[in-house]
Order: C-alpha cells, then sequence, then structure tokens
C-alpha cells in the first residue's frame, strides 16, 4: 500500500510540480499580455529565447543568476520587439507572434553554432552555474518516519531549485497585481474597452508595453527554469518542444485568471507525469498499454475538456486588437 | 540530315554507357542528419572518426552538407550529386526515401547509407549489429548494478531502437537471470530525439523504481537522462559516440557505433576502386560496434567486470552466444 501510494500518488505529483513550472510562469506571462489586449501566440518563442540565453550566459559567467538576468532582459527585448510591431505600428498580433516563434527558433541554433560550436547546444553547466535542488530542513528524517504524509513533505514540496519555488511564488504575486491594485485594473480595462481608458487620460499604448514588459520578466524566468532550473543544465535547439502553446491553453482553460491557469498546467502537468509512468506497465484486465495511445490521452482529454467541461471561457473583449484613436 | 542525327544519338549512347561501367570520378560527400555533426553522438562520430581522419590521410576532399530541415534532406542529396559528387554517404534512417529516389536518378554515382537498406545497385546499405554491442553494454550494466534493476531509455519507438533494448536486456539477463530491466519510449515522433525534459523525467522515474544505471539510446534526449543519473548518483551508459566525458564519474561505459569508421571505409573503398553496391554489415568481429573503456571511466570498470566483458564479446564473435536480433522477427526474444 504504501508503496503503491508512494508509486503511484507521490512520484507522479513530484513530476508534476517541475513539469508544470515552465507552464505555470508563462501563462502568467501570456495572461499579463492578453489581458491587456496583445494575443501573445509567441510564448513559444520568448521560452526558447529566454532559455538560450540564461544558458548561455550561466555558462560564460558561471552565475546562474547572471543567467537568469540575461535571459528577463532578452525576453523583454524579443516582447518589445513584438509590441513594436503590434502596437506602435498595429501589425497583425497572431503573424507578428508566429513571426517571432519562427525567428528564435532560427537565431538560437545559429548563435548557439557560432558560440559554443556544439551543434546548437550549449555546454554543460555546473555547480553555481545552475540552480540546484534545495532539500528542506528535516526533509530526509520526515519523509522516512511520518507514513503518507511525510512524503508529501520530504518528496513533492522539498528538493526544487528556488526557480520552482519562486515560479509558484508568482501565482498570488500575479493574483494580487492584477486584482487588487490600480496597475492591475488599468490593465484589466485595456483589454476590456481601451477607449474608456483613453478617455480617462491614460496612455493606452504605454499600458499594453508595460504589460509587455511583465511578460517578458514572467517568460525570462520560465526559460531559466526549463535551461538551468530544472532537471537540465544545458541549452537544446527547440527545447521549449510546444510548451507555450500548451500554456496558451492552459491560460484559456483558466478563463485568463491566476489561480485557474495554475490548476490547467497542474492537469497538463499531470497526465504527462502519468504518461510517462504508464508506459509498459500491465493493467490488470487489458495488458500493456500501447505507448502511442498513452501519449495520445492530454491531447484527448483537453479537446474533451475544453468542448464539455470548463464552459465557456471568454476572452477580455478587445484582445487582438490594436488599439487606434479614431481622429489623431 | 536525319541519318545524321541518328549517327550522334546512337554515338551519344553509346559513350554514356561506356561511362556508365567507369567508376566515377572519387569527389567524396556526407550529409548529415537534422541533428547537425556536433550532436555529441550520431552524426559527430562520422564527422571526427569519419571526415576529420580522412581529412588527416588524404586530404580535405569531403563535402559535407547539414539540412537545417525535413524538406532540405533530399535537396541536400540531389545537390551534391549535380555536382556530381561520388560516394555521398547519408547518415541515418531518415534519409531511406531520399537516397531511393536520388540515387536512381543517378545511377552513374555512388551512394551510401548508414542504418536502412536500400536495393539498388549504386547503393552501398551500412547496417550495424546494435544488438552486439547493447548486449555487451548490458552486460555491464548488470554487473555494476546494486540493486539488480537497470534501465533502458530509447528515443523515438521504432525496430531499430527496440533493437538497442532487446540487446541490452538478453545482455542483463545473460549475467544476472534475476535482474529486472525497465524500458521506456520518448515518443512516436521525431521530436523524441531532442527532448532533453522528458529524458530526465523518465530516467528520474526509473531511478525511483530501482535502477541504478541507465542506457540511453534517445539522441539529444539521453542528455537529459546522464544529467537525472549524475544528480541522482547513479550510472548512465552513452551511445553511439564515446560519450563517457559527458559526466565524468557516473558515465559507466558507452556502447559505440563505429559510424565514422564505416563512412571512412566506403570512401576508402572508392577511392581505392574496391567500392561495391549491397548490404554491408558493422558487427563486433569487424570493430563495427563495441564498448567504450577509456580514462573517464576506468575507475569504474574493475579488472573482474572488464574481463568477463572481453570474455562475452569473444564467445559473440565465435557464435558461441548467438544475440536475437529484433529486427529479424520483429519481437524480443529472450
Amino acid at each position: 500500500m504504501l508503496d503503491f501510494w508512494f508509486s503511484w500518488v507521490i512520484l507522479p505529483l513530484d513530476s508534476m510540480m517541475r513539469l508544470s513550472t515552465p507552464l505555470v510562469l508563462l501563462a502568467l506571462a501570456g495572461m499579463f499580455s492578453e489581458r491587456s489586449g496583445v494575443v501573445n501566440i509567441a510564448l513559444e518563442g520568448k521560452l526558447l529565447a529566454a532559455a538560450f540565453a540564461s544558458a548561455s550566459a550561466a555558462a560564460v559567467t558561471g552565475s546562474a543568476w547572471i543567467g537568469l538576468l540575461a535571459a528577463i532582459a532578452t525576453t523583454i527585448m524579443v516582447a518589445m520587439l513584438h509590441g513594436f510591431a503590434t502596437i506602435t505600428h498595429k501589425g497583425d498580433q497572431i503573424v507578428s507572434g508566429m513571426a517571432i516563434n519562427i525567428l528564435v527558433a532560427g537565431i538560437t541554433v545559429i548563435l548557439g553554432r557560432l558560440w559554443f560550436n556544439q551543434g546548437g547546444q550549449t555546454p554543460n553547466l555546473r555547480g553555481d552555474a545552475r540552480f540546484q535542488g534545495i532539500d528542506f530542513p528535516g526533509a530526509a528524517w520526515i519523509q522516512e518516519n511520518v507514513p503518507f504524509v511525510g512524503s508529501v513533505y520530504g518528496e513533492i514540496l522539498s528538493g526544487h531549485s528556488v526557480m520552482l519555488y519562486l515560479a509558484y511564488l508568482m501565482v498570488p504575486i500575479s493574483w494580487y497585481v492584477l486584482f487588487h491594485t490600480r496597475f492591475g485594473l488599468r490593465l484589466r480595462a485595456v483589454g476590456e474597452n481601451p477607449a474608456a481608458v483613453d478617455t480617462a487620460g491614460i496612455s493606452v499604448v504605454a499600458m499594453r508595453y508595460k504589460a509587455l514588459v511583465v511578460c517578458g520578466i514572467l517568460a525570462g524566468f520560465a526559460g531559466t527554469y526549463l535551461a538551468i532550473g530544472g532537471n537540465t543544465a544545458q541549452f537544446m535547439p527547440n527545447m521549449s518542444a510546444g510548451k507555450g502553446y500548451i500554456a496558451l491553453a492552459a491560460l484559456i482553460f483558466g478563463k485568463w485568471r491566476p489561480v485557474q491557469a495554475m490548476m490547467g498546467c497542474f492537469l497538463f502537468g499531470l497526465l504527462e507525469a502519468y504518461a510517462i509512468r504508464l508506459q509498459g506497465v500491465e493493467i490488470m484486465g487489458i495488458g500493456t498499454v500501447p505507448v502511442q495511445f498513452i501519449e495520445m490521452v492530454p491531447y484527448v482529454l483537453t479537446v474533451v475538456l475544453l468542448a464539455g467541461f470548463i464552459g465557456r471561457a471568454n476572452p477580455p473583449k478587445s484582445v487582438g486588437v490594436p488599439y487606434s484613436k479614431e481622429r489623431e | 540530315m536525319k541519318g545524321i542525327f541518328k549517327i550522334a544519338a546512337v554515338s551519344v549512347l553509346t559513350v554514356s554507357a561506356s561511362l556508365a561501367l567507369a567508376a566515377p570520378k572519387f569527389a567524396p560527400a556526407v550529409v548529415y542528419d537534422q541533428a547537425g555533426k556536433n550532436d555529441k553522438s550520431f552524426n559527430e562520430a562520422v564527422y571526427r572518426n569519419g571526415v576529420l581522419r580522412f581529412a588527416a590521410d588524404f586530404g580535405p576532399v569531403v563535402a559535407e552538407f547539414e539540412p537545417q530541415s525535413e524538406t532540405q534532406m533530399e535537396q541536400g542529396l540531389r545537390r551534391l550529386a549535380q555536382k556530381g559528387r561520388s560516394p555521398i554517404i547519408a547518415i541515418g534512417f531518415t534519409f531511406g526515401s531520399a537516397v531511393e529516389k536520388v540515387a536512381k536518378e543517378f545511377p552513374d554515382l555512388q551512394f551510401a547509407i548508414i542504418d536502412m537498406v536500400v536495393d539498388l545497385p549504386n547503393v552501398q546499405s551500412i547496417v550495424f549489429a546494435e544488438h552486439q554491442g547493447s548486449f555487451l553494454v548490458g552486460a555491464l550494466a548488470a554487473m555494476a548494478s546494486e540493486t539488480d534493476k537497470v534501465g533502458f531509455i530509447g528515443g523515438m519507438d521504432i525496430p531499430l531502437i527496440r533493437k538497442f533494448a532487446c540487446g541490452y536486456a538478453q545482455g542483463a539477463k545473460y549475467v544476472n537471470y534475476e535482474v529486472e530491466v525497465f524500458e521506456n519510449m520518448t515518443g512516436t515522433t521525431p521530436a523524441a530525439w531532442g527532448n532533453p525534459t522528458k529524458g530526465a523525467e523518465l530516467a528520474q522515474a526509473q531511478i525511483s523504481k530501482g535502477a541504478d544505471v541507465i542506457f540511453a539510446a534517445a539522441g539529444g534526449t539521453g542528455i537529459g537522462v546522464y544529467q537525472a543519473a549524475a544528480d541522482a548518483g547513479v550510472y548512465a551508459i552513452g551511445v553511439d559516440s564515446n560519450q563517457n566525458y559527458m559526466q565524468p564519474g557516473t558515465m559507466l561505459t558507452s556502447m559505440l557505433k563505429r559510424v565514422g569508421v564505416a563512412a571512412y571505409d566506403s570512401w576508402k573503398e572508392a577511392r581505392d576502386g574496391t567500392w561495391k553496391g549491397g548490404f554491408k554489415v558493422m558487427d563486433l568481429t569487424n570493430g563495427g560496434v563495441d564498448w567504450a573503456l577509456d580514462d573517464y571511466n576506468s575507475s569504474l570498470i574493475t579488472a573482474d567486470m572488464k574481463s568477463w566483458v572481453e570474455e562475452i564479446k569473444a564467445d559473440i564473435k565465435s557464435g558461441e552466444i548467438v544475440v536475437h536480433d529484433y529486427m529479424s522477427t520483429n519481437s524480443c526474444e529472450m
């Protein structure tokens, strides 16, 4: 029983925490930008850019924290590029977002080959150049001596890198900023009815740029976690592997709200964790389930849940619409 | 007037027919797969032990092409063929259909493909006895394991990778029948070759089930596996190239697949005029596959382990141990 509990409840939850972290950060990043009215399909590209910047900077300087700063600076720049196209020049948000994804996928590999000459990968990092797991006080002791609940503390909560804890801290912070500050109120208003905000004397353009800066910072954290904060210690070409799009789905899932979006990310993370563990396992009465079937489950479930159970997800009213004053 | 044309046409035909009989001009080339030549694994083995060694011996004559996307694979191959390059070596089974098409269009040129059989007279199909090499590292894994549980993580779920898994399991069971082998595949699309995050998660899942040696045959995904093994303090086994240097201290060994040597030999045969199309198997006997021992892992391999695995190697060579090849029956028979 204890064994079953540990390998089918505790370990998948532990794995879920790690797999959901970049998704949570990205969903929050997307939330800020979409709440202000900028559709953010460019999350994938921002994640990849941040992962590359953090791994390169950490490889060169030997400090993971400098890697984080470099990632944030890079993603803010990418977000500003997105903003320049969509806010200043009122370009199509989806087209420019896809352009960013394609641009980043190519440029990271080219720069990586040029700088490190390892086929687009960055060097493998050790020691301080990556964020390593932190063991909570008494984690091992509690896990051993307190049945069932002990492993929740010892395995699921303890032992992750500081980046993971920062990521989950961002959820309440984002919630507070979005719903309980003047900045948050204005941000939401810009996404719903920019003309009204403009009438009140607040610059729509400035608000949307600010939202994209916040989006850049959060995406910077996500990329840093992916490359040097989790269980990898280097950048590899296309290592984002579609996480940006999944985060976007989780955001819609969570109806553009931070806690609900996090729950959506948990769902994806948990399904992936089980998909990994169910491979080659004999299930009573069915036998071994083919890998292909297990891999399919998260996607099918997404469609089913989105279609039937989540209900109507109303996006911010002005999302995707560049704002222009009627007369200038 | 018509007659002159006829004569001209006939003479052109005879000239081209006689050209086809002679070997084409020696102008070797290689096309890597999408992972690129510095992938620390499969392609890099061709680059380091094939291209660079050939350049050292005969000068820099090998033309290289690295496709950036799937569509560039056939284009790159055709471009080299149009320039009259021969022999052109295509690295990896993904080139199968491209080689078949282009080799038909240029019947006078020589082609070679690794890990795939293309049945044309001007194509040399080079395949490896991965099951034999995997048997050796499986045996080493079982010797090194203290929990009697070892793991295998494959990249894309294809028969070739099942062949690795099957050889590995046979080797582990040969040394210790009690040993339990966990087997996971990363995915079912080519993306499974480059997903280190998932590789690390799979490795952690196997480690939590008790595995203390994990063999990854998963391209770039393997990097995540080696990292997870190093973080957890268990052994990992590399693949294709000698990857012992990647995580010194926890890389038990690597299953070598000497693709570089195969490429070198093919070019050299063409240079010497002994090149032949057809089927070529690289196995333990001709050194096509092997296990790696160097400064990075010499402290992990005890003298007993070494002599035992060398004994197994000799037995496989002599035919005393027959390793089942998954691809011959599409099933793993122990």
